[in-house]
């Protein structure tokens, strides 16, 4: 297994004897094919990076010369699928319509194609993913640029401009495909905003809801035939545009490769289509499989549906300064939930949940607007349209309007009309009285939840609970099992639904444990505590637990792999839902302390409620994370911090500041990966980003401190059963204090910490642990500044950077600390030994895809994933780890490095920009105050390629020069890499010396 | 068409009170789920499915089926291997798309998305019949067609409950009653034990022509024994450029052989197959003077029949869309549409001159069958699709060849851009 993620379970021991953290670039899987010597290679499992990888290994002759076999699909139907024109003509062949479209290699051929079809345009580009790069010109000037940046993202410097089919529908199957000819379709979705937003960015419903049987299986004998013709072996997806109002249909594209959507497919069926598609790889057949779901039926089957599911994308847009809301054909989207149910308003509602605490449903109460603006928030989506939807009917717009505006099928807008009409029933009834049972039945059918029924009748949640319960207006539980009840199943894959009367999967008298996921994949929270939940399950297995049981709603998890756990609930992650579950399965206590803050932030609601909650205690977490209960403990503990206070107003954090004096850092209380988080340096600055503070937590006071600049940022990661306490590691961060842990390159172990400090860090981490009596994963934040240790900050929970010490250290944290979670002590009594061998692990950004935002990192997390390379020395870890992440160091030659200046900057980066010098890189510079041509320059030097990376330190400021803000937005759409504090700089100076 | 088994309707109106407080003893409902319902599926054994009544609105006695489909409603419904069932739907929102008019046709002037001119079964029982259908095609909602043909159906029903106790227990019959006070539950069940079973129904002449029907022109000409044909069969052969002679089921030899056929197909249909008997006589004959024969579903019973193959009914049949078949000749598997509730014995097979051509990778029951030395083969899937997937097309062309006809595999990808 070649892959440099560290976080993930796929390189877990568990499921690879050999994992190789590299790059997975052609250079370092040469070298792994080269030690390894394999007889076979398998490209379409690890999405877009892994297939074009493989082509050009294939292309470079390396697998020719290694003797490498590619299993599955065969690389010439991967370059059909991938190569624009290829496809168009082996679809044309087989009698399957295609967009009109051409292929094209430059601004000219692009202006020409424009010329023959008429604005608008799509402009696809080859070999990517996710859609990125492309979009929809809509007249000659954004052609040129979206046309620039494809072609500089596309692995062959290929577009595709083709006629724009915003408004017809977006339809998607996923075909399994054997060596012998045998096919079949594993799924169907339906995008509910149509062709005009990408898949990754939609609202995706299975199976398709508004196609006919002669649709259906039109489409279904194209996409058969498509991946017949392209020699799939194994699994694809196909994408086709259908007219709204005729059976006129065109292919769009092929992903020879299992996808996001093959994962969604997945879940939603129940169909394992990654295990599946692997043992066609391998040469068997589809007739000789078995559908591991039934037990007894064949893999050779469609699965059929008696639920439908509702996927829903989450975004994080609002978390980039000066990034766009709009959603369209590039995806933005960063992770996504899926919810299941058998009526779509119940479905919908459940997913608008799943994505986070900020949604009751998709009925937001929100300040009333004009119809222009709604009907703008309609025609030009945001990441807010399906509320803006809601919004719209409730503002008064027919079903036909908000349809005809939004380009959504009617069939999805009349299904939110029933909820908004219900929603508006509900707010019409007394307030202070229990609603009726049939009225509460009803309400949820339609998916409302506990707390917004009792919200709109002005009553506390546990009331309506309780009036529900006594009405006996309770969830069934229902089975996924891929075949419509037809055949008795095997498997404990489960959802549970209003809309039904019979209950299933009776619960089991073993000793079982709920352990809570971490919901969708979203900035701070990703793949980590995937590792997390399912490290925890199979170390309670190992514990005497006879029975784990997974809640999570992520359909790109592995949590979520129904043959992962011995029940799986794909289910809401709420006190409502999470509440029915334990009431059901009386499991001897759930644990939500390794799904991160989502489970985290659960706990005292559901302790108070009777769950048994296991591992650290609810007031535990919360007296570590109450900034004044903590800070109280430190002082008693005599352990030092930064000064700090809490305020409620900008005038209260004002005096305090000229006390400490800037910089300072504000935060708002109870939050994840410093969402509206700064460093501030003024006064002006300081009341705008307390005031933001409190919107964000308008009910805790925002925290200011003390910002301790030039200081190392070191953390721990350990575990503790409340008296003994086992530190994992000491990691230290590359970037100096200021920048998020979450998009920190660090260390394990440390370069620059002394022994002594050490010392200290290993002392205090053991003096919290036993004082917060910690029953579980700890992490705790210092500062390091000459000789003092600081402690800024501890989370009683599972962290993210977990799997990182476990694999680094070869000790999994997880399996140590499952004993104590259960009750009882660790085994282990010494900290984990450090490794000898060095592990960096970097983050991966997705600054490309948010268009318009800027790639400058501070103490809010902006990272969407990470990478974690190993080496002998720490150089060589992180210059693979820089590879890893897509980074080209630069190599002497034509390719300089660009150094941008903001006011007072040169000191800072003249020493620097010697070295660089030193070693023969050519160094271009440009001021804030540079005169434009000087700007047209240098956005022609990163066109043209001379421009290897761009350097352009965070000042002593929260502003920026428009100029420099706009170099840095174009070298992020040319795939050119920013870096923006002195020691990445240095680290990359360390990588090339 | 057949006619509705129709019980008179009561003008009591339901009152909630009375159906709660029955309710407490049928661990099939929940008392909340009662209250907003006023019709009910009663089922041979005694179980009880609440529900909402929604087309005619009146009652209807039929052999419960289910069919896991995720598409096709108008076709299913209209399929007459349905006549005699109330046809349960696993899929929860049926009537998304509505229903087109029957004018709306095809390149062969047969209705579109039909396979006969009506409705075909008892009733319908879905979890939610939608309310609002989208679709260009749509003329009106699946409530109103089936008002409109006078067939009752039930929503609300929790349909997964329903398909997994006729799994476990057998499809069995059952009556619709719509806006009942269940206290006259007991008179339902008087009824359900009055009325005639599903096998012993000779359904087949209730849904067959009474008279040849002539699709299409030209000399080249295949007749379709009418068991209940569905006009997917129509459309394969007029597809492939032959004129189509509909016949009654109980055309005799020399009445078929009369309009000089290159072949016969012998249809689908409705029914326990021993009650055929006129056409397996008929089919024997063709056989045994080589006139290239195709049997589908009933017509492969029949045929197996003719052959002399036992039949035997399956516990809950096989109906849906996704049914995976091999065939045994080249080890291909094929998706496959299915409607049937009978199949021929295995054992039976062995003694006779026909093979098994395909068999159900699932449960390995024979799905299709050859003759070892006539141009006869048969089918127990739909090759004609309409519903479901079109992959076993090409059975049609094996047929068309055995006329010594061989023509080009039908319009397998339906390209209509332009």
């Amino acid at each position: 297994m070649v892959n440099p993620n560290i976080a993930t379970i796929q390189t877990s021991r568990q499921f690879s004897e050999n994992i190789r953290f590299v790059p997975v670039t052609p250079q370092y899987v040469e070298e792994v094919i080269e030690e390894e010597s394999p007889d076979a290679v398998l490209l379409g499992f690890g999405g877009q990076t892994a297939l074009n990888c493989g082509i050009e290994l294939s292309r470079s002759g390396v697998f020719d010369r290694h003797g490498v076999k590619v299993l599955g699909t065969p690389v010439h139907g991967i370059e059909i699928t991938e190569d624009r024109d290829l496809f168009k003509q082996t679809m044309v062949e087989i009698g399957i319509p295609v967009p009109r479209s051409r292929a094209v290699y430059s601004q000219d051929e692009a202006r020409e194609v424009s010329r023959d079809l008429g604005f608008p345009l799509m402009v696809r580009v080859a070999f990517t993913l996710g859609g990125k790069g492309g979009g929809v010109a809509r007249d000659a000037r954004e052609l040129s640029e979206i046309v620039e940046r494809g072609l500089s993202s596309s692995l062959t410097h290929q577009v595709l401009v083709e006629e724009y089919l915003g408004g017809w529908k977006q339809i998607e199957y996923e075909i399994m495909r054997d060596g012998d000819d045998n096919s079949v379709i594993i799924c169907n979705m339906e995008n509910m905003l149509g062709m005009r937003v990408h898949t990754g960015d939609n609202v995706v419903v299975a199976p398709s809801q508004t196609l006919t049987n002669s649709e259906y299986h039109m489409l279904r004998s194209a996409s058969l035939a498509a991946a017949k013709h392209c020699g799939i072996v194994g699994e694809c997806n196909i994408q086709f545009a259908l007219h709204p109002e005729s059976e006129r249909y065109g292919a769009i594209e092929i992903n020879a490769r299992m996808s996001r959507s093959s994962a969604l497919a997945s879940k939603a069926t129940g169909y394992p289509l990654a295990y599946i598609a692997t043992k066609l790889a391998l040469g068997y057949s589809l007739t000789e499989l078995k559908n591991k779901v039934s037990g007894v039926t064949t893999a050779l089957f469609e699965p059929s549906l008696d639920y439908l599911v509702v996927k829903m994308p989450r975004w994080d847009t609002d978390k980039f300064d000066g990034a766009s809301r709009r959603i369209g054909t590039s995806m933005k989207s960063i992770g996504e939930v899926m919810a299941v149910g058998r009526g779509f308003e119940e479905t919908i509602q459940k997913a608008a949940r799943m994505l986070g605490p900020r949604h009751d449903g998709v009925v937001a109460p929100s300040p009333a607007r004009t119809r222009e603006a709604l009907v703008e928030s309609l025609e030009h989506p945001t990441d807010t349209i399906v509320f803006d939807i809601a919004d719209a009917l409730r503002g008064g717009l027919s079903v036909e309007e908000v349809s005809s505006k939004s380009e959504v099928d009617q069939w999805f807008v009349t299904k939110l009309k029933n909820i908004t009409d219900s929603y508006a029933e509900l707010e019409r009834l007394p307030p202070d009285s229990l609603p009726e049972k049939l009225v509460l039945s009803r309400a949820k059918t339609m998916g409302f939840s506990d707390r917004q029924i009792g919200e709109l009748v002005a009553l506390d949640e546990d009331r309506v609970r309780e009036a529900r319960l006594a009405s006996s207006v309770v969830p069934v539980t229902k089975v996924i099992d891929t075949l419509a009840a037809e055949w008795p199943a095997k498997t404990n894959y489960l959802y549970q639904t209003f809309d039904g009367a019979v209950e299933e999967a009776p619960p089991s008298g073993k000793r079982k444990v709920i352990v809570v996921g971490a919901g969708p994949y979203r900035i701070g929270s990703s793949v980590e505590f995937d590792w997390g939940t399912m490290n925890m399950a199979w170390a309670l297995k190992n514990n005497g637990v006879e029975e784990v049981i997974v809640v999570n709603c992520n359909p790109e998890t592995v949590s979520t792999d129904f043959d992962m756990s011995d029940r799986l609930y794909f289910e809401e992650l709420t006190v409502e839902r999470l509440l029915a579950i334990y009431d059901k399965e009386r499991p001897e206590g759930m644990v939500l302390c390794v799904g991160g803050q989502t489970p985290n932030d659960l706990a005292v609601a559901l302790e108070k409620r009777g769950v048994r909650v296991l591992g650290t205690s609810s007031q535990s977490v919360e007296a570590a994370e109450d900034r004044g209960k903590f800070s109280a403990l430190l002082d008693r503990l005599g352990i030092p911090q930064p000064s700090w206070g809490s305020f409620r107003s900008p005038a209260e954090a004002s005096e305090f500041c000229s006390s400490v004096g800037y910089p300072v850092i504000v935060r708002p209380s109870h939050v994840l990966s410093g969402a509206a988080m700064r460093v501030v340096w003024d006064p002006t600055d300081l009341e705008r980003y307390v005031l933001k503070a409190l919107r964000v937590n308008p009910d805790y006071p925002v925290t200011v401190s003390e910002f301790l600049e030039e200081s190392r940022e070191v953390e721990v990661d350990a575990v503790s059963d409340g008296k003994t306490t086992v530190i994992g590691a000491i990691i230290e961060h590359v970037q100096n204090a200021g920048v998020h842990s979450g998009d920190a390159i660090m260390s394990i172990p440390t370069v620059s910490i002394t022994k002594a400090a050490k010392e200290k860090i290993r002392t205090y981490t053991r003096s919290i642990a036993r004082e917060l009596k910690a029953k579980g994963p700890l992490n705790i934040q210092f500062l390091v500044k000459g000789r003092s240790v600081y402690v800024i900050e501890c989370n009683l929970r599972a962290s993210r950077s977990l799997p990182f010490v476990s694999k680094a250290t070869g000790v999994n944290l997880i399996d140590l600390i499952a004993p104590a979670v259960l009750g009882g002590t660790l085994e282990r009594k010494t900290d984990v030994e450090e490794p000898k061998e060095f592990a960096v692990k970097a983050p991966q950004f997705s600054f490309l895809q948010m268009e318009g935002a800027d790639p400058r990192l501070g103490v809010e997390m902006r990272s969407t994933g990470e990478v974690a390379c190993f080496g002998g020395t720490f150089k060589e870890a992180l210059s693979k780890a820089f590879i890893a992440t897509g980074h080209k160091l630069p190599g002497g030659g034509e390719r300089g490095i660009l150094l941008l200046e903001e006011a007072g900057d040169s000191a800072l980066s003249e020493p620097l920009i010697a070295s660089f010098a030193k070693k023969g890189i050519r160094i271009d510079s440009l001021s804030y105050d540079s005169p434009p041509e000087i700007l047209e320059q240098t956005l022609a030097s990163i066109s043209e390629g001379r421009v290897s990376f761009v350097l352009s330190f965070n000042t002593n400021s929260n502003s920026t020069s428009q100029t420099l803000q706009k170099v840095r937005r174009k070298a992020i759409d040319l795939q050119v890499q920013t870096f923006t504090t002195v020691e990445e700089a240095e680290a990359v100076l360390l990588c090339i010396s | 068409m057949p006619e509705q088994t129709e019980v008179t309707k009561t003008d009591h109106p339901h009152r909630l009170d009375t159906l709660k407080s029955a309710t407490t003893d049928s661990p099939l409902l929940r008392v909340h789920e009662a209250s907003s319902k006023d019709a009910f599926l009663l089922l041979q054994d005694g179980s009880i499915y609440f529900g909402r009544g929604f087309g005619s609105g009146s009652d209807s006695v039929g052999e419960v089926v289910f069919n896991t489909g995720m598409v096709g409603y108008p076709e299913s419904l209209t399929d007459p291997s349905y006549a005699g069932q109330i046809l349960c739907f696993t899929y929860p929102l049926i009537g998304n798309y509505g229903v087109p008019s029957y004018k709306e046709r095809d390149a062969f002037g047969l209705p579109k998305s039909f396979e006969s001119g009506s409705i075909q079964v008892k009733g319908a029982v879905v979890q939610e019949a939608c309310k609002t259908p989208s679709h260009w095609s749509s003329e009106k909602t699946l409530s109103e067609w089936l008002a409109s043909e006078g067939v009752p159906g039930i929503e609300g029903v929790d349909t997964r409950a329903l398909v997994t106790r006729l799994r476990e227990v057998g499809v069995m019959m059952g009556i619709i009653a719509n806006g009942q006070d269940l206290d006259q539950a007991d008179r339902f069940r008087d009824q359900l034990r009055k009325a005639a079973g599903y096998d012993t129904i000779h359904l087949v002449r209730e849904v067959s022509v009474r008279t040849p029907v002539v699709y299409g022109t030209g000399d080249r000409r295949v007749a379709l024994i009418d068991c209940g044909a569905k006009l997917g069969i129509v459309r394969n052969l007029l597809s492939r450029g032959y004129q189509v002679v509909r016949l009654p089921y109980d055309s005799s030899y020399s009445e078929v052989m009369k309009h000089d056929p290159l072949g016969v197909v012998v249809s689908n249909g409705p029914g326990d197959p021993k009650l055929c008997v006129e056409t397996v006589g008929c089919v024997e004959s063709l056989i045994g003077s080589d006139v290239p024969t195709l049997g589908i579903c009933l017509g492969e019973q029949i045929v197996g029949m003719a052959a002399g193959v036992e039949t035997f009914k399956l516990k809950y049949g096989h109906r849906g869309q996704n049914k995976p078949c091999i065939d045994l000749s080249t080890a291909r598997g094929y998706v496959t549409s299915q409607n049937h509730g009978f199949a021929l014995d295995p054992n039976s097979l062995s003694k006779t001159d026909l093979k098994a051509w395909f068999v159900n990778a699932d449960d390995h029951t024979i799905e299709g069958v050859y003759h070892r030395s006539k141009p006869c083969i048969a089918v127990q899937f739909h090759p004609e699709a309409h519903p479901g997937p079109y992959d076993t097309n090409f059975v049609f062309d094996k047929f068309a060849e055995s006329m010594g006809h061989p023509r080009k595999r039908g319009e397998e990808i339906r390209s209509v851009s332009k």
